[in-house]
């Protein structure tokens, strides 16, 4: 079954390939398949996989719903949204956000796997901040939840340090020529939040209505806050 | 390892393709590969650095043909028998056949947001001062080592400035391979772009590494 499986993702990549897509073997698979898993080899594989480690009491399935459920629908980049906006209105915050990011952020209850050593980094007027793993796929959950598939994909960690321009356009940055690009490669347990720009004409605004501007893209570097106008 | 994983700098795999509003996950298997991984971890028998090698370690071919979450169960898979917790026979029966290693734990679904929320730090105390400081110049090794490593390709024999100390970190290269935590120094290196891609680099373009301190050399 393994090589099978191997074969069936190797042909159906090479196919999304071919089309001009470099979307890897769900994305030509997924959403016709979510209520059939049974003929997807695949899922077989992992839900054979479910019932060994349930059948010899190794794991519990209702452990797996809860952190699925919590990935889903309670971690995301709505608290990394937060800890923007908070440091756009309190120059404490934001002080302490540069120095010692983890305890800040976890001051606003947002801590635990993959956001256990923070590091914000603040974009300028001259400086664009930009996160990637080339290695594999670290990216601080706390705050931003579950990486997109593209975070973790051949196309982004390959280039994202040697074309970060080439890399901006695709996501429809264009930045100055001028401006400098600060790429950080998440080579060790450090896990980085972009704090983007605050948008121009928000003096008077709430914390909450300025947190709806700040897109997770922003806090990865492949975006800007929304403009408000 | 000079594996597939150390993607830096590569070429040919197209456009990044961003997809609009997309969902986490893109089966309903994903969530369950999410959930059995972590539940999996939670045994305690190996650590991040041991899964990570474990995902590098697959062919090449394997690694670039398979999407995200297969990477992991194939790696899982992989840890699961190294540590005996599953057999081939199991695998092949799709279900549980030969008796399996005592785990050290086995996580509830009631304890999961505790432990969640506590996550996994790996700062640990180091015995010896930091040998470098900020601003310091330092050269990164070129080394080639047949394990874990997380020193990129595209960042080996380069100077570099240091830019912070960090805390001290477990230190992967060993402890993927269950020869201990031997915790090191942590630095954030930054790299002008010419120093690691010559004359065709974005002038604009700086790239930093956080580089554990065995990695480095004063340049």
């Amino acid at each position: 079954m393994a090589d099978a499986a191997v074969a069936a993702g190797f042909w159906v990549q090479a196919i999304a390939l071919a089309v001009g897509g470099s979307r890897s073997y769900f994305e030509a698979m997924s959403h016709d398949h979510d209520h059939d898993n049974e003929l997807d080899p695949f899922a077989a594989r992992v839900r054979a996989l479910e019932t060994i480690l349930t059948q010899k009491g190794l794991i519990d399935p209702a452990a797996v719903d809860v952190i699925v459920d919590t990935y889903e629908t309670k971690i995301g980049p709505r608290n990394g949204a937060k800890v923007v906006a908070k440091a756009w209105v309190d120059p404490d915050f934001a002080t302490w956000l540069k120095r010692d990011a983890t305890a800040a952020i976890g001051s606003l209850g947002y801590t635990g796997r993959q956001g256990e050593h923070m590091q914000a980094v603040f974009n300028t007027a001259d400086t664009h901040n930009l996160i990637v793993c080339t290695l594999c796929s670290c990216y601080p959950w706390s705050v931003l939840g579950l990486p997109p598939v593209w975070y973790k994909a051949p196309p982004y960690r390959s280039r994202a340090v040697i074309d970060p321009r080439g890399v901006l356009e695709e996501f429809g940055l264009t930045l100055p020529a001028t401006t400098r690009i600060r790429v950080w490669d998440s080579t060790a347990e450090l896990r980085y939040l972009v704090v983007p720009m605050r948008p121009k004409g928000t003096e008077d605004w709430s914390e909450e209505r300025l947190a709806e501007l700040v897109t997770r893209d922003a806090m990865i570097g492949t975006g800007l806050a929304r403009e408000t106008a | 390892m000079n594996g597939p994983q150390d993607l830096g700098g590569q070429m040919g795999f197209g456009p990044v393709a961003p997809e609009k509003d997309e969902p986490y996950f893109h089966a309903a298997w994903e969530r369950r590969a999410l959930g059995v991984t972590l539940t999996a971890g939670a045994m305690g028998a190996w650590n991040i650095d041991e899964s990570r090698h474990a995902r590098e370690s697959l062919h090449p071919a394997d690694y670039y043909a398979s999407s995200y979450y297969q990477i992991w169960i194939k790696a899982l898979e992989i840890l699961l028998k190294r540590h005996g917790f599953v057999s081939d026979r199991d695998l092949a029966a799709g279900k549980a056949v030969d008796p399996a290693a005592t785990p050290k734990r086995v996580l509830k679904a009631d304890d999961v947001p505790a432990v969640l929320a506590k996550g996994g730090p790996c700062d640990r105390p180091v015995a010896t001062p930091a040998r470098f400081k900020a601003g310091d110049l330092v050269r990164t090794k070129n080394f080639h080592p047949t394990g874990h490593t997380r020193l990129p390709r595209y960042a080996r024999g380069k100077q570099g400035l240091v830019e912070a100390v960090r805390d001290g970190f477990v230190f992967p290269d060993t402890n993927a391979h269950g020869r201990g935590e031997n915790p090191q120094w942590v630095y954030t290196v930054v790299f002008d772009g010419a120093e690691i891609w010559g004359e065709s680099a974005d002038p604009t373009l700086t790239v930093s590494i956080d580089a554990w301190e065995s990695y480095l050399e004063p340049a």
